[in-house]
Protein backbone atom coordinates (compact mmCIF):
# COMPACT_ATOMS: atom_id res chain seq x y z
CA UNK A 1 0.00 0.00 0.00
CA UNK A 2 1.55 3.56 -1.06
CA UNK A 3 1.55 6.49 1.81
CA UNK A 4 -1.53 8.24 -0.36
CA UNK A 5 -3.52 5.56 0.04
CA UNK A 6 -2.62 4.96 3.47
CA UNK A 7 -3.63 8.74 3.85
CA UNK A 8 -6.81 8.87 1.86
CA UNK A 9 -7.69 5.50 3.99
CA UNK A 10 -6.92 8.09 7.32
CA UNK A 11 -8.87 10.73 6.12
CA UNK A 12 -12.15 8.57 5.32
CA UNK A 13 -11.99 6.70 8.75
CA UNK A 14 -11.99 10.27 10.46
CA UNK A 15 -14.92 11.34 9.03
CA UNK A 16 -16.69 7.95 9.48
CA UNK A 17 -15.77 8.50 13.45
CA UNK A 18 -18.08 11.52 13.07
CA UNK A 19 -20.68 10.16 11.75
CA UNK A 20 -20.11 6.82 14.26
CA UNK A 21 -20.14 9.58 16.89
CA UNK A 22 -23.44 10.44 15.77
CA UNK A 23 -24.65 7.36 15.77
CA UNK A 24 -23.27 6.55 18.66
CA UNK A 25 -24.76 9.92 20.73
CA UNK A 26 -28.35 8.15 19.41
CA UNK A 27 -27.76 5.13 20.56
CA UNK A 28 -26.90 5.84 24.10
CA UNK A 29 -29.63 8.12 24.97
CA UNK A 30 -32.12 5.51 23.34
CA UNK A 31 -30.91 2.86 25.81
CA UNK A 32 -30.46 5.14 28.61
CA UNK A 33 -34.11 6.54 27.83
CA UNK A 34 -35.73 2.91 27.15
CA UNK A 35 -36.50 2.04 31.07
CA UNK A 36 -39.11 5.26 31.14
CA UNK A 37 -40.40 4.61 27.59
CA UNK A 38 -41.15 0.89 29.29
CA UNK A 39 -42.44 2.39 32.28
CA UNK A 40 -44.64 5.05 31.62
CA UNK A 41 -44.91 4.23 27.28
CA UNK A 42 -45.57 7.25 24.73
CA UNK A 43 -47.58 8.78 28.08
CA UNK A 44 -44.19 9.88 29.01
CA UNK A 45 -44.50 12.58 26.63
CA UNK A 46 -47.61 13.49 27.47
CA UNK A 47 -48.35 12.95 31.03
CA UNK A 48 -47.88 16.34 33.23
CA UNK A 49 -46.53 14.52 36.30
CA UNK A 50 -43.51 14.78 37.99
CA UNK A 51 -43.34 12.81 41.57
CA UNK A 52 -40.05 11.32 42.56
CA UNK A 53 -41.49 10.05 45.75
CA UNK A 54 -40.41 6.56 45.83
CA UNK A 55 -42.72 3.94 45.49
CA UNK A 56 -45.32 6.00 43.83
CA UNK A 57 -42.84 7.37 40.79
CA UNK A 58 -44.60 9.08 38.18
CA UNK A 59 -42.34 11.12 35.09
CA UNK A 60 -44.30 13.04 32.55
CA UNK A 61 -42.27 15.35 29.84
CA UNK A 62 -45.17 17.77 29.45
CA UNK A 63 -44.16 19.99 31.98
CA UNK A 64 -40.86 20.58 30.61
CA UNK A 65 -41.57 20.70 27.18
CA UNK A 66 -44.49 23.25 27.46
CA UNK A 67 -41.68 24.82 29.45
CA UNK A 68 -39.32 24.75 26.34
CA UNK A 69 -41.47 26.08 24.08
CA UNK A 70 -43.00 28.96 26.01
CA UNK A 71 -39.35 30.00 27.16
CA UNK A 72 -38.36 29.87 23.10
CA UNK A 73 -41.20 31.36 21.48
CA UNK A 74 -41.17 33.85 24.29
CA UNK A 75 -37.01 34.91 23.60
CA UNK A 76 -37.63 34.56 19.89
CA UNK A 77 -40.45 37.57 19.87
CA UNK A 78 -38.66 39.41 22.45
CA UNK A 79 -35.45 39.44 20.16
CA UNK A 80 -36.90 39.79 17.21
CA UNK A 81 -37.27 43.95 17.24
CA UNK A 82 -33.71 44.31 18.81
CA UNK A 83 -31.63 41.76 16.66
CA UNK A 84 -33.72 42.97 13.25
CA UNK A 85 -32.90 46.58 13.70
CA UNK A 86 -29.31 45.45 14.57
CA UNK A 87 -29.44 43.58 11.37
CA UNK A 88 -30.76 46.63 9.24
CA UNK A 89 -28.04 48.63 11.39
CA UNK A 90 -25.33 46.47 10.40
CA UNK A 91 -26.26 45.29 6.92
CA UNK A 92 -27.88 48.41 5.29
CA UNK A 93 -28.19 51.55 6.93
CA UNK A 94 -24.25 51.95 7.70
CA UNK A 95 -23.32 49.01 6.31
CA UNK A 96 -19.42 49.15 6.12
CA UNK A 97 -18.66 52.11 7.95
CA UNK A 98 -16.60 52.23 11.05
CA UNK A 99 -19.49 52.44 13.52
CA UNK A 100 -21.22 49.18 11.83
CA UNK A 101 -17.89 47.20 12.71
CA UNK A 102 -17.82 48.50 16.26
CA UNK A 103 -21.48 47.67 16.31
CA UNK A 104 -20.58 44.25 14.67
CA UNK A 105 -18.16 43.37 17.07
CA UNK A 106 -19.61 43.84 20.29
CA UNK A 107 -22.96 41.94 19.43
CA UNK A 108 -20.01 38.76 18.30
CA UNK A 109 -19.10 39.75 21.98
CA UNK A 110 -22.16 38.69 23.16
CA UNK A 111 -22.28 35.55 22.15
CA UNK A 112 -18.58 34.84 23.70
CA UNK A 113 -20.51 35.71 27.53
CA UNK A 114 -20.59 32.20 29.27
CA UNK A 115 -24.33 30.91 30.17
CA UNK A 116 -23.62 31.09 33.33
CA UNK A 117 -22.46 35.08 33.59
CA UNK A 118 -25.71 35.44 31.88
CA UNK A 119 -27.09 34.11 34.41
CA UNK A 120 -25.62 35.54 37.41
CA UNK A 121 -26.22 39.23 35.53
CA UNK A 122 -30.18 38.15 35.17
CA UNK A 123 -30.67 36.92 38.70
CA UNK A 124 -28.69 39.67 40.38
CA UNK A 125 -29.34 42.90 37.90
CA UNK A 126 -32.61 42.27 36.10
CA UNK A 127 -34.55 40.43 38.13
CA UNK A 128 -34.62 43.22 41.34
CA UNK A 129 -35.28 45.45 38.53
CA UNK A 130 -37.75 43.72 37.25
CA UNK A 131 -39.32 43.19 41.21
CA UNK A 132 -39.16 46.95 41.09
CA UNK A 133 -41.30 47.80 38.43
CA UNK A 134 -44.06 45.74 39.94
CA UNK A 135 -43.51 42.26 38.38
CA UNK A 136 -45.01 39.58 41.04
CA UNK A 137 -43.30 37.36 43.17
CA UNK A 138 -39.79 37.61 43.59
CA UNK A 139 -39.00 38.18 40.32
CA UNK A 140 -38.27 34.12 38.76
CA UNK A 141 -40.46 33.05 36.02
CA UNK A 142 -40.64 32.28 32.04
CA UNK A 143 -40.63 35.42 31.33
CA UNK A 144 -37.60 36.67 33.17
CA UNK A 145 -35.88 33.50 31.70
CA UNK A 146 -36.95 34.65 28.17
CA UNK A 147 -36.14 38.29 28.65
CA UNK A 148 -32.18 36.63 29.08
CA UNK A 149 -32.34 34.31 26.36
CA UNK A 150 -33.85 36.88 24.00
CA UNK A 151 -30.55 38.84 24.27
CA UNK A 152 -28.30 35.12 24.34
CA UNK A 153 -29.82 34.61 21.26
CA UNK A 154 -29.44 38.01 19.67
CA UNK A 155 -25.85 37.60 18.00
CA UNK A 156 -26.82 33.91 16.17
CA UNK A 157 -30.28 36.05 14.73
CA UNK A 158 -28.07 38.87 13.79
CA UNK A 159 -25.25 37.10 11.99
CA UNK A 160 -27.11 35.29 9.28
CA UNK A 161 -29.40 37.86 8.48
CA UNK A 162 -26.90 40.83 8.18
CA UNK A 163 -24.94 38.90 5.80
CA UNK A 164 -27.94 37.61 4.27
CA UNK A 165 -29.48 41.89 3.90
CA UNK A 166 -26.25 42.95 2.96
CA UNK A 167 -25.89 40.64 -0.38
CA UNK A 168 -28.92 41.67 -1.95
CA UNK A 169 -28.13 43.26 -5.02
CA UNK A 170 -27.22 46.85 -5.11
CA UNK A 171 -28.67 47.17 -8.24
CA UNK A 172 -32.50 46.11 -7.06
CA UNK A 173 -32.02 48.83 -4.68
CA UNK A 174 -30.97 51.55 -6.68
CA UNK A 175 -33.93 50.80 -9.09
CA UNK A 176 -36.10 51.04 -6.56
CA UNK A 177 -34.84 54.52 -5.29
CA UNK A 178 -34.98 55.73 -9.03
CA UNK A 179 -38.23 55.21 -9.14
CA UNK A 180 -38.43 57.78 -6.10
CA UNK A 181 -38.43 54.92 -2.95
CA UNK A 182 -37.55 56.07 0.04
CA UNK A 183 -34.64 54.02 2.62
CA UNK A 184 -37.68 52.58 4.50
CA UNK A 185 -39.65 51.50 1.26
CA UNK A 186 -36.38 50.15 -0.74
CA UNK A 187 -36.22 48.16 2.69
CA UNK A 188 -39.63 46.81 3.37
CA UNK A 189 -40.08 46.25 -0.64
CA UNK A 190 -36.91 45.07 -2.46
CA UNK A 191 -34.21 44.13 0.75
CA UNK A 192 -36.72 42.13 3.10
CA UNK A 193 -38.07 39.99 0.36
CA UNK A 194 -34.91 39.27 -1.26
CA UNK A 195 -33.35 38.21 2.28
CA UNK A 196 -36.48 36.61 3.45
CA UNK A 197 -35.94 33.15 3.39
CA UNK A 198 -32.04 33.91 4.92
CA UNK A 199 -33.96 36.01 7.73
CA UNK A 200 -36.22 33.38 8.80
CA UNK A 201 -33.63 30.65 8.60
CA UNK A 202 -31.02 32.97 10.97
CA UNK A 203 -34.34 32.98 13.26
CA UNK A 204 -34.43 29.22 13.17
CA UNK A 205 -31.38 28.37 14.03
CA UNK A 206 -31.68 31.20 16.85
CA UNK A 207 -34.69 29.49 18.23
CA UNK A 208 -32.58 26.12 18.18
CA UNK A 209 -29.83 27.92 20.34
CA UNK A 210 -32.27 29.02 23.03
CA UNK A 211 -34.02 25.41 23.07
CA UNK A 212 -31.13 24.02 24.65
CA UNK A 213 -29.71 26.67 26.90
CA UNK A 214 -28.62 25.52 30.11
CA UNK A 215 -27.42 27.71 33.20
CA UNK A 216 -28.88 30.98 32.51
CA UNK A 217 -32.36 29.68 32.47
CA UNK A 218 -31.72 27.62 35.25
CA UNK A 219 -31.00 30.17 37.57
CA UNK A 220 -34.06 32.35 36.57
CA UNK A 221 -36.84 30.49 35.32
CA UNK A 222 -37.68 29.70 39.45
CA UNK A 223 -37.69 25.74 38.78
CA UNK A 224 -41.41 24.09 39.23
CA UNK A 225 -42.51 20.79 37.68
CA UNK A 226 -45.78 21.66 36.67
CA UNK A 227 -47.47 22.49 33.36
CA UNK A 228 -46.56 26.65 33.60
CA UNK A 229 -50.13 28.15 33.46
CA UNK A 230 -49.11 31.48 32.72
CA UNK A 231 -46.02 33.14 30.84
CA UNK A 232 -45.50 35.26 33.85
CA UNK A 233 -45.66 31.92 36.55
CA UNK A 234 -42.34 29.52 37.04
CA UNK A 235 -41.20 26.69 35.32
CA UNK A 236 -38.41 24.19 34.06
CA UNK A 237 -37.18 23.85 30.73
CA UNK A 238 -36.13 19.91 28.98
CA UNK A 239 -32.63 21.68 29.67
CA UNK A 240 -32.95 23.00 33.19
CA UNK A 241 -34.68 19.89 34.95
CA UNK A 242 -31.65 18.13 33.30
CA UNK A 243 -29.22 20.09 35.15
CA UNK A 244 -31.49 20.79 38.01
CA UNK A 245 -32.30 16.85 39.05
CA UNK A 246 -29.27 15.10 37.62
CA UNK A 247 -27.20 15.24 41.48
CA UNK A 248 -30.11 13.32 43.13
CA UNK A 249 -31.18 10.69 40.41
CA UNK A 250 -30.97 7.36 39.65
CA UNK A 251 -32.90 4.44 38.30
CA UNK A 252 -36.01 5.49 36.91
CA UNK A 253 -35.32 9.06 37.54
CA UNK A 254 -32.23 8.99 35.80
CA UNK A 255 -33.78 7.19 32.73
CA UNK A 256 -36.88 9.99 32.93
CA UNK A 257 -34.11 12.44 32.79
CA UNK A 258 -32.23 10.81 29.66
CA UNK A 259 -35.63 10.51 28.21
CA UNK A 260 -35.87 14.15 28.29
CA UNK A 261 -32.60 14.88 27.11
CA UNK A 262 -33.48 12.49 24.10
CA UNK A 263 -36.65 14.35 23.39
CA UNK A 264 -34.62 17.83 23.29
CA UNK A 265 -31.70 16.10 21.34
CA UNK A 266 -34.44 14.97 18.79
CA UNK A 267 -36.13 18.43 18.53
CA UNK A 268 -32.89 20.70 18.27
CA UNK A 269 -31.81 18.45 15.42
CA UNK A 270 -34.59 18.65 13.73
CA UNK A 271 -34.60 22.18 14.24
CA UNK A 272 -31.23 22.99 12.98
CA UNK A 273 -31.37 20.33 9.67
CA UNK A 274 -34.50 22.91 8.95
CA UNK A 275 -32.93 26.11 9.49
CA UNK A 276 -29.89 24.04 7.09
CA UNK A 277 -32.52 23.10 4.89
CA UNK A 278 -33.21 26.85 3.96
CA UNK A 279 -29.91 28.31 3.87
CA UNK A 280 -29.18 25.10 1.39
CA UNK A 281 -31.79 25.87 -1.28
CA UNK A 282 -31.03 29.91 -1.34
CA UNK A 283 -27.65 28.71 -2.39
CA UNK B 1 -53.43 73.91 -6.45
CA UNK B 2 -55.22 71.54 -3.95
CA UNK B 3 -53.38 68.34 -5.80
CA UNK B 4 -50.14 69.96 -5.48
CA UNK B 5 -50.96 70.15 -1.54
CA UNK B 6 -52.00 66.68 -1.02
CA UNK B 7 -48.60 65.69 -2.94
CA UNK B 8 -46.44 67.57 -0.71
CA UNK B 9 -48.49 66.12 2.24
CA UNK B 10 -47.94 62.54 1.19
CA UNK B 11 -44.54 62.89 0.31
CA UNK B 12 -43.54 64.33 3.56
CA UNK B 13 -45.44 61.67 5.47
CA UNK B 14 -42.89 59.25 4.12
CA UNK B 15 -39.89 61.09 4.55
CA UNK B 16 -41.21 61.46 8.15
CA UNK B 17 -41.71 57.47 7.95
CA UNK B 18 -38.18 57.50 6.82
CA UNK B 19 -36.69 59.29 9.11
CA UNK B 20 -38.99 57.75 12.57
CA UNK B 21 -37.75 54.39 10.92
CA UNK B 22 -33.81 55.22 10.71
CA UNK B 23 -34.34 56.76 14.52
CA UNK B 24 -36.07 53.55 15.67
CA UNK B 25 -32.94 51.41 14.15
CA UNK B 26 -30.45 53.11 15.52
CA UNK B 27 -32.58 53.36 19.28
CA UNK B 28 -33.17 49.44 19.07
CA UNK B 29 -29.32 48.91 17.79
CA UNK B 30 -27.76 50.51 21.06
CA UNK B 31 -30.32 48.58 23.09
CA UNK B 32 -29.12 45.26 21.86
CA UNK B 33 -25.67 46.18 22.49
CA UNK B 34 -26.23 47.87 25.90
CA UNK B 35 -25.84 44.38 27.90
CA UNK B 36 -22.89 43.73 27.06
CA UNK B 37 -21.81 47.05 28.70
CA UNK B 38 -24.03 46.59 31.40
CA UNK B 39 -22.68 43.12 32.55
CA UNK B 40 -18.66 43.87 31.61
CA UNK B 41 -19.09 46.77 34.18
CA UNK B 42 -21.17 45.13 36.28
CA UNK B 43 -18.47 42.60 36.70
CA UNK B 44 -15.59 44.85 37.09
CA UNK B 45 -17.54 47.21 39.64
CA UNK B 46 -17.85 44.00 41.90
CA UNK B 47 -15.29 41.73 41.19
CA UNK B 48 -12.02 43.98 40.82
CA UNK B 49 -11.30 43.99 44.53
CA UNK B 50 -10.94 40.33 45.09
CA UNK B 51 -9.15 40.02 42.49
CA UNK B 52 -5.01 39.10 43.76
CA UNK B 53 -1.99 36.91 43.29
CA UNK B 54 -3.84 34.62 46.08
CA UNK B 55 -6.80 34.56 44.14
CA UNK B 56 -4.85 33.13 41.28
CA UNK B 57 -2.55 30.61 43.44
CA UNK B 58 -5.18 29.26 46.36
CA UNK B 59 -7.64 26.93 46.41
CA UNK B 60 -11.26 27.89 47.46
CA UNK B 61 -12.19 28.29 51.19
CA UNK B 62 -14.43 26.59 53.08
CA UNK B 63 -17.81 28.08 53.85
CA UNK B 64 -17.51 28.57 57.34
CA UNK B 65 -13.91 30.71 56.16
CA UNK B 66 -15.94 32.87 53.52
CA UNK B 67 -18.90 33.29 56.55
CA UNK B 68 -15.45 34.40 59.02
CA UNK B 69 -14.37 36.73 56.90
CA UNK B 70 -17.49 38.37 55.79
CA UNK B 71 -18.76 38.86 59.23
CA UNK B 72 -15.13 40.87 60.08
CA UNK B 73 -16.05 42.59 57.06
CA UNK B 74 -12.62 41.60 55.19
CA UNK B 75 -12.16 39.95 51.51
CA UNK B 76 -12.81 36.17 51.39
CA UNK B 77 -9.69 34.09 51.85
CA UNK B 78 -7.93 32.07 49.15
CA UNK B 79 -8.99 31.76 45.46
CA UNK B 80 -9.68 29.70 42.87
CA UNK B 81 -6.47 28.15 41.66
CA UNK B 82 -8.06 24.60 41.61
CA UNK B 83 -10.92 25.96 39.40
CA UNK B 84 -7.86 27.24 36.88
CA UNK B 85 -6.01 24.10 36.78
CA UNK B 86 -9.11 22.11 36.26
CA UNK B 87 -10.48 24.26 33.92
CA UNK B 88 -7.05 24.46 32.04
CA UNK B 89 -6.58 20.27 32.19
CA UNK B 90 -9.86 19.98 30.51
CA UNK B 91 -9.44 22.32 28.09
CA UNK B 92 -6.13 20.48 26.92
CA UNK B 93 -7.08 17.46 26.69
CA UNK B 94 -10.35 18.19 24.95
CA UNK B 95 -8.13 20.08 22.21
CA UNK B 96 -6.32 17.05 21.99
CA UNK B 97 -8.96 14.95 21.29
CA UNK B 98 -10.59 17.60 19.28
CA UNK B 99 -8.37 19.04 16.75
CA UNK B 100 -6.60 16.34 15.46
CA UNK B 101 -10.03 14.40 14.65
CA UNK B 102 -11.91 17.88 13.62
CA UNK B 103 -8.91 19.11 11.22
CA UNK B 104 -8.31 15.82 9.59
CA UNK B 105 -12.05 15.78 8.91
CA UNK B 106 -12.08 19.10 7.65
CA UNK B 107 -9.56 18.39 5.43
CA UNK B 108 -11.64 15.16 3.83
CA UNK B 109 -14.42 17.01 3.45
CA UNK B 110 -12.21 19.93 1.41
CA UNK B 111 -10.82 16.95 -0.96
CA UNK B 112 -13.95 15.09 -1.10
CA UNK B 113 -16.36 17.91 -2.37
CA UNK B 114 -19.92 17.03 -3.78
CA UNK B 115 -19.46 13.27 -2.79
CA UNK B 116 -21.86 11.61 -1.04
CA UNK B 117 -20.10 10.64 2.23
CA UNK B 118 -18.35 14.14 2.10
CA UNK B 119 -21.77 15.76 1.92
CA UNK B 120 -23.35 13.33 4.44
CA UNK B 121 -20.25 13.98 7.13
CA UNK B 122 -20.98 17.85 6.63
CA UNK B 123 -24.76 17.65 7.37
CA UNK B 124 -23.87 15.31 10.74
CA UNK B 125 -21.12 17.59 11.95
CA UNK B 126 -23.18 20.54 11.17
CA UNK B 127 -26.45 19.12 13.54
CA UNK B 128 -23.70 17.86 15.79
CA UNK B 129 -23.13 21.56 16.58
CA UNK B 130 -26.64 22.52 17.13
CA UNK B 131 -27.03 19.98 20.27
CA UNK B 132 -27.50 21.33 23.50
CA UNK B 133 -23.99 21.41 25.72
CA UNK B 134 -26.35 19.75 28.05
CA UNK B 135 -27.53 16.67 26.44
CA UNK B 136 -23.57 16.01 25.42
CA UNK B 137 -22.68 16.21 29.10
CA UNK B 138 -25.53 13.52 29.05
CA UNK B 139 -23.80 11.36 26.44
CA UNK B 140 -20.43 12.22 27.93
CA UNK B 141 -21.88 11.09 31.73
CA UNK B 142 -23.65 7.47 30.14
CA UNK B 143 -20.14 6.98 28.01
CA UNK B 144 -17.15 8.21 30.48
CA UNK B 145 -18.51 7.87 33.92
CA UNK B 146 -20.16 4.82 33.60
CA UNK B 147 -17.79 2.99 31.85
CA UNK B 148 -14.42 4.24 31.61
CA UNK B 149 -13.90 6.10 34.44
CA UNK B 150 -16.22 4.36 36.58
CA UNK B 151 -16.98 8.20 38.59
CA UNK B 152 -17.37 11.94 37.48
CA UNK B 153 -13.40 12.84 35.82
CA UNK B 154 -12.03 15.30 34.19
CA UNK B 155 -12.00 12.73 31.30
CA UNK B 156 -15.44 12.91 30.91
CA UNK B 157 -15.86 16.41 31.38
CA UNK B 158 -13.20 16.90 28.99
CA UNK B 159 -15.05 14.30 26.23
CA UNK B 160 -18.00 16.28 25.82
CA UNK B 161 -16.07 19.45 25.67
CA UNK B 162 -14.41 18.05 23.17
CA UNK B 163 -17.62 17.17 21.51
CA UNK B 164 -18.81 20.51 21.38
CA UNK B 165 -15.20 21.78 19.71
CA UNK B 166 -15.31 19.11 16.98
CA UNK B 167 -17.94 20.75 14.47
CA UNK B 168 -16.83 23.85 14.92
CA UNK B 169 -13.19 22.97 13.70
CA UNK B 170 -14.00 20.57 11.20
CA UNK B 171 -16.26 23.48 9.42
CA UNK B 172 -13.62 26.97 9.78
CA UNK B 173 -10.91 23.66 8.67
CA UNK B 174 -12.74 23.15 5.49
CA UNK B 175 -13.77 26.42 4.94
CA UNK B 176 -10.31 27.87 5.47
CA UNK B 177 -8.98 24.75 2.79
CA UNK B 178 -11.73 26.40 0.66
CA UNK B 179 -9.85 29.39 0.07
CA UNK B 180 -5.97 28.60 -0.50
CA UNK B 181 -5.18 28.42 -4.43
CA UNK B 182 -5.43 25.39 -5.96
CA UNK B 183 -2.26 25.92 -7.88
CA UNK B 184 -0.44 25.59 -4.50
CA UNK B 185 -1.34 22.39 -4.03
CA UNK B 186 -1.21 21.02 -7.70
CA UNK B 187 2.50 22.60 -7.61
CA UNK B 188 3.13 20.50 -4.88
CA UNK B 189 1.44 17.40 -6.56
CA UNK B 190 3.34 18.12 -9.75
CA UNK B 191 6.93 17.58 -7.60
CA UNK B 192 5.69 14.40 -7.00
CA UNK B 193 4.85 15.19 -3.31
CA UNK B 194 3.19 12.52 -1.42
CA UNK B 195 0.12 13.39 -0.77
CA UNK B 196 0.46 13.22 3.04
CA UNK B 197 3.22 15.68 2.79
CA UNK B 198 1.18 18.10 0.64
CA UNK B 199 -1.23 18.38 3.35
CA UNK B 200 1.23 18.63 6.01
CA UNK B 201 3.27 21.09 4.62
CA UNK B 202 1.07 22.76 1.70
CA UNK B 203 -2.60 22.77 3.14
CA UNK B 204 -2.05 23.16 6.86
CA UNK B 205 1.00 25.89 6.99
CA UNK B 206 -1.26 28.15 4.53
CA UNK B 207 -4.03 28.07 5.90
CA UNK B 208 -2.59 28.03 9.85
CA UNK B 209 -4.23 31.84 10.55
CA UNK B 210 -7.40 30.30 9.06
CA UNK B 211 -7.15 26.95 11.33
CA UNK B 212 -6.06 28.83 14.54
CA UNK B 213 -9.21 31.13 14.45
CA UNK B 214 -11.41 28.55 14.49
CA UNK B 215 -9.57 26.75 17.44
CA UNK B 216 -9.19 29.84 19.36
CA UNK B 217 -13.23 30.11 19.16
CA UNK B 218 -13.83 26.77 19.54
CA UNK B 219 -11.59 26.84 23.34
CA UNK B 220 -13.62 30.55 24.09
CA UNK B 221 -16.74 28.87 23.58
CA UNK B 222 -16.02 25.36 25.80
CA UNK B 223 -13.99 27.48 28.52
CA UNK B 224 -17.44 28.79 29.98
CA UNK B 225 -19.44 26.02 29.98
CA UNK B 226 -20.88 24.91 33.08
CA UNK B 227 -23.86 22.40 32.32
CA UNK B 228 -21.87 19.59 30.52
CA UNK B 229 -19.52 19.60 33.27
CA UNK B 230 -22.22 19.45 36.13
CA UNK B 231 -22.84 15.94 34.69
CA UNK B 232 -19.26 14.64 34.14
CA UNK B 233 -16.51 16.56 36.10
CA UNK B 234 -18.50 17.50 39.33
CA UNK B 235 -15.72 19.77 41.27
CA UNK B 236 -13.62 19.42 43.88
CA UNK B 237 -11.76 21.72 46.44
CA UNK B 238 -8.94 20.61 45.71
CA UNK B 239 -6.34 21.00 42.60
CA UNK B 240 -6.57 18.02 40.60
CA UNK B 241 -4.32 16.51 37.89
CA UNK B 242 -5.50 12.95 37.73
CA UNK B 243 -7.71 13.00 34.54
CA UNK B 244 -9.69 9.77 36.55
CA UNK B 245 -10.83 11.72 39.04
CA UNK B 246 -13.67 14.17 39.90
CA UNK B 247 -12.54 18.27 39.06
CA UNK B 248 -12.80 21.73 39.37
CA UNK B 249 -13.12 24.09 37.00
CA UNK B 250 -13.83 28.19 36.80
CA UNK B 251 -17.39 27.75 35.57
CA UNK B 252 -18.42 24.95 37.99
CA UNK B 253 -17.17 27.06 41.55
CA UNK B 254 -19.29 30.08 39.84
CA UNK B 255 -22.50 27.56 40.45
CA UNK B 256 -20.82 26.48 43.51
CA UNK B 257 -20.43 30.23 44.71
CA UNK B 258 -24.15 30.78 43.33
CA UNK B 259 -25.68 28.38 45.56
CA UNK B 260 -23.66 29.30 48.74
CA UNK B 261 -24.71 32.46 49.77
CA UNK B 262 -21.14 32.57 52.14
CA UNK B 263 -19.06 32.59 49.21
CA UNK B 264 -20.91 35.39 47.27
CA UNK B 265 -18.46 37.68 47.48
CA UNK B 266 -15.88 35.06 44.77
CA UNK B 267 -18.68 34.79 42.67
CA UNK B 268 -18.04 38.09 40.26
CA UNK B 269 -14.21 37.91 40.99
CA UNK B 270 -14.15 34.81 38.94
CA UNK B 271 -16.68 35.59 36.37
CA UNK B 272 -14.65 38.70 35.65
CA UNK B 273 -11.61 36.56 34.94
CA UNK B 274 -13.37 34.10 33.14
CA UNK B 275 -14.89 36.95 30.54
CA UNK B 276 -12.22 38.20 30.37
CA UNK B 277 -10.22 35.60 29.33
CA UNK B 278 -13.10 34.60 26.89
CA UNK B 279 -13.32 37.89 25.88
CA UNK B 280 -8.93 38.36 24.92
CA UNK B 281 -9.49 35.10 23.22
CA UNK B 282 -12.29 35.89 20.93
CA UNK B 283 -10.82 39.47 20.25
CA UNK B 284 -7.66 37.78 19.23
CA UNK B 285 -9.10 35.19 16.79
CA UNK B 286 -10.83 37.82 15.21
CA UNK B 287 -7.46 39.97 14.41
CA UNK B 288 -6.32 36.67 13.03
CA UNK B 289 -8.74 36.29 11.11
CA UNK B 290 -9.14 39.95 10.50
CA UNK B 291 -5.07 40.17 9.18
CA UNK B 292 -6.12 36.97 6.60
CA UNK B 293 -8.80 38.98 4.90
Amino acid sequence: MNSDKITKTVLFSVSILILMLAAGMLYSLVGGAIPAFKEFGLKFIFSGEWNPTEGEEKYGALPFIVGTLMTSFGALILCLPLSFSTSLFLGEYFRGTRVARILGLLVDLLAGIPSIVYGLWGFYVLRPALIEIGFGGRGFGIFTAALILAVMIIPYATSLSNEIISMVPNDLKEAAYSLGATRLEVITSVTIPNARSGIVAGYILAFGRALGETMAVTMLIGNTNQIPTSFFGTGNTMASVIANQFGEADGLKLSSLIAIGLLLFLITGIINAAGKLIIKKMN
Amino acid sequence: MKSTFAWKDHTSRRLLKDKAVLVGVVVLSLITISPIVLIISKLVVEGYQQISLDFLIENTPDTFEAMTAVANGENIPGGIANGIVGTLLMVVLASAIAIPIGVLTGIYLYENQGKFMANLTRNISDILQGVPSIVLGLISYLWVVKHITNGFSALAGSVSLAIMMLPMIVRSTEETLKMIPQTLKEAALALGVPYHKVILKVLVPTGFSGLSTGILLGISRILGETAPLLLTALGSSIINLDITQPTSAVPLLIWEFYNDPNMIGLIWSSSLLLMAIVLILNIVSKQIAGKRN
